[in-house]
């Protein structure tokens, strides 16, 4: 006590007039440390700011690991950039609409048209799948399902996203070919009517197999952002729905599912930016051929990251320029996703944030 | 509009835990009943058993019988979502929907029911507003976000939703307790003009508020922790204020316990 006098006794000094540091040295017998180094609250001199302590430190290393995230992409442009420039320059066709991808001979001819259709076609098909079955799986294992199976069955979904997408490709290629070859028998037997379904074969190493096989990829990250945010539903909004007399799904309906939106949103885009950037596991399982196509069971297929892993190897200068210029367009498409999904986000901001 | 609500001997569980052992009362229509008594003394569990909320968390059951005017709440063959349309609850913490409108969340519980016109929604969102006290105050504004509202509006925007589908009971599990005391004193305003349509059973721990808006009062208490609840007193609310039949009834409205 004696070394920290309190506020009320300065302020009873303050009273009788005389200043705060008189009426401690006299009153309360403060050691003669405490002259100088004042305590905290005990009048005085207020405490000199430290200038270089954890504070400064800290704020200094969390700056840099921000600016360093802008040196990192500026660096990445500027490579891509300067290699893909000289490229395309040398390309003696239209490098947006040209069908054909020969760059590496004397007179390089080659379009990203072709690959950057198969990699939208195929990262389209695939969320077309997966989302549904995601969010299905999702809301099960946070609404559904009993906790003694919730938990395993999360686990085993989490497991699935930490299978290597290489392993995914030869599964791929050697084992889901045959039933999707069939299933495209099938589909081409019945509903060749459908202009995505017909074709005079062969079938099996198509879009199709290439699309099944990103589901499955994207499949876990959808589940498992999307049950995150279903369990995050506000208990009491659940309950007041039930007390509406809501049943359980629309209960689901009406509280979890638009609570959820924004999230669910986020976590297909993340499925989507995973889609889009697949490499080994598309140059596995698609056919590789060069032509703007809507049929999905025939053989065929090509994906701008599956281009750059198939041709990387026996490319020259200007083949490695034209497959760094596709690698451009790839990052220009996926930036354009992510864009649009955070304008969708940010529409309902004021619902989002009123609700925080 | 308003019906009766009769317990006999409810208990009510949490696995094996008993929280509130053989309650009886009843509630007599257009009236306002008050649940008063010590924290986890069950209070809210009755109230949750009535509309059938309490079976919401895992594990949870009743015995005993429940009804409402000569109906079992718990036959197994009654639609649990009626039993809850029929008795509608407002919540301790104002709950509007988040992401909903102050008008789509009045029409919510409409919605569910699977009334879709527009000029009906849009009476009924103005009635069950003007009900609430409300009306004046959002009238400009009914496709802002709900959440936005103060607190006080808000829990009247809950209330305005709650009525909208037209209950026969309205269960109110400590409205209050998270306003002001004028944001308290709009909704106990509230409460003396629903009791004309609605019977109201209000659980609270402002006792001032159990003796100014109920007609009866019921006083629960534990003997000890780990013990489940009892209905000590169940009794108009003059004669609990001024002259309890239970020690203990008087022990707690005097401050002296609890």
């Amino acid at each position: 006590m004696g070394d920290n006098p309190s506020r009320s006794e300065n302020a009873t000094a303050g009273d009788l007039g005389v200043t705060g540091r008189h009426a401690r040295g006299a009153g309360t017998g403060v050691s003669p440390r405490s002259y100088e180094e004042p305590p905290f609250g005990g009048g005085g001199a207020l405490p000199k700011k430290t200038r270089f302590g954890m504070e400064a430190g800290f704020k200094g290393l969390s700056v840099a690991a921000g600016a360093m995230v802008l040196v990192i992409i500026v660096a990445i442009a500027v490579f891509l950039i300067s290699k893909a420039v000289p490229a395309i320059n040398a390309d003696t066709e239209n490098f947006l609409t040209y069908k054909s991808w020969f760059p590496n001979d004397t007179e390089p001819k080659f379009g990203i048209a072709v690959l950057a259709f198969g990699t939208v076609l195929t990262s389209i098909i695939a969320l077309l799948v997966a989302v549904p079955i995601a969010l299905g799986i999702a809301l099960f294992l946070s609404h559904y399902a009993p906790k003694r199976l919730a938990t395993p069955l999360g686990f085993v979904i989490d497991l699935l996203a930490a299978v290597p997408s290489v392993v995914f490709g030869l599964w791929g290629r050697d084992v889901f070919l045959e039933p999707v070859r069939n299933f495209s028998l099938w589909l081409n037997e019945y509903f060749s009517w459908i202009p995505i379904f017909g074709g005079d074969g062969p079938f099996g190493r198509s879009v199709l197999l290439g699309s099944l096989v990103l589901a499955i990829m994207v499949l876990p990250i959808v589940t498992s952002l999307s049950r995150e945010v279903f369990m995050q539903t506000p208990g009491m909004n659940e309950e007041a729905a039930l007390a509406l007399g809501a049943t359980k799904w629309e209960m689901v309906r009406t509280a979890v599912l638009p609570y959820g939106k924004p999230g669910v949103i986020a976590a297909v885009m993340l499925g989507l930016g995973r889609a889009l950037g697949e490499t080994i596991a598309l140059a596995l399982t698609l056919g590789v051929v060069f032509n703007i196509s809507f049929n999905i069971i025939e053989n065929g297929g090509n994906s701008i990251a599956a281009n750059i892993a198939n041709s990387f190897g026996e490319a020259n200068e200007t083949g490695r320029g034209a497959l760094i210029a596709s690698g451009l367009v790839l990052f220009a498409i996926t930036l354009v996703v992510n864009m649009a999904a955070r304008a969708i986000i940010y529409r309902r901001r004021e619902f989002r944030d009123s609700a925080a | 509009m308003a019906k009766r609500i009769e317990a006999s001997n409810v208990s009510s569980y949490y696995g094996s835990f008993k929280a509130i052992d053989s309650v009886s009362m009843v509630v007599e229509p257009k009236t306002i009943t008050a649940l008063i008594g010590p924290s986890g003394c069950g209070k809210s569990t009755f109230l949750r058993s009535i509309n059938r909320m309490h079976e919401v968390l895992p594990n949870a059951r009743i015995e005993g019988s429940l009804r409402i005017d000569e109906q079992n709440i718990y036959d197994p063959d009654v639609d649990v979502t009626a039993v809850r349309r029929l008795i509608g609850m407002v919540f301790q913490r104002p709950n509007p929907f988040p992401t909903m409108s102050i008008y789509e969340n009045v029409v919510a519980g409409l919605k569910l029911n699977g009334v879709k016109k527009k000029s009906l929604l849009d009476d009924a969102a103005e009635q069950s507003l003007k009900s609430a006290n409300l009306w004046n105050e959002v009238k400009d504004r009914l496709g802002r976000p709900g959440a936005g509202l103060s607190g006080g509006q808000q829990q009247r925007l809950c209330i305005a939703r709650t009525i909208a589908v037209e209950p026969q009971v309205v269960l109110m599990d400590e409205p209050c307790s998270a306003l002001d005391p004028i944001s308290t004193l709009a909704i106990e305003d509230l409460m003396f003009k629903l009791k004309d349509r609605f019977t109201i059973i209000i659980v609270t721990h402002n006792m001032q508020q159990a003796a100014r808006v109920s007609d009866k009062t019921g006083f629960f208490s534990i003997d000890k922790t780990g013990d489940p609840g009892r209905l000590i007193e169940y009794d108009d609310t003059q004669k609990i204020f001024s002259n309890p039949t239970e020690k203990k009834t008087e022990d707690y409205i005097t401050g002296r316990f609890g």
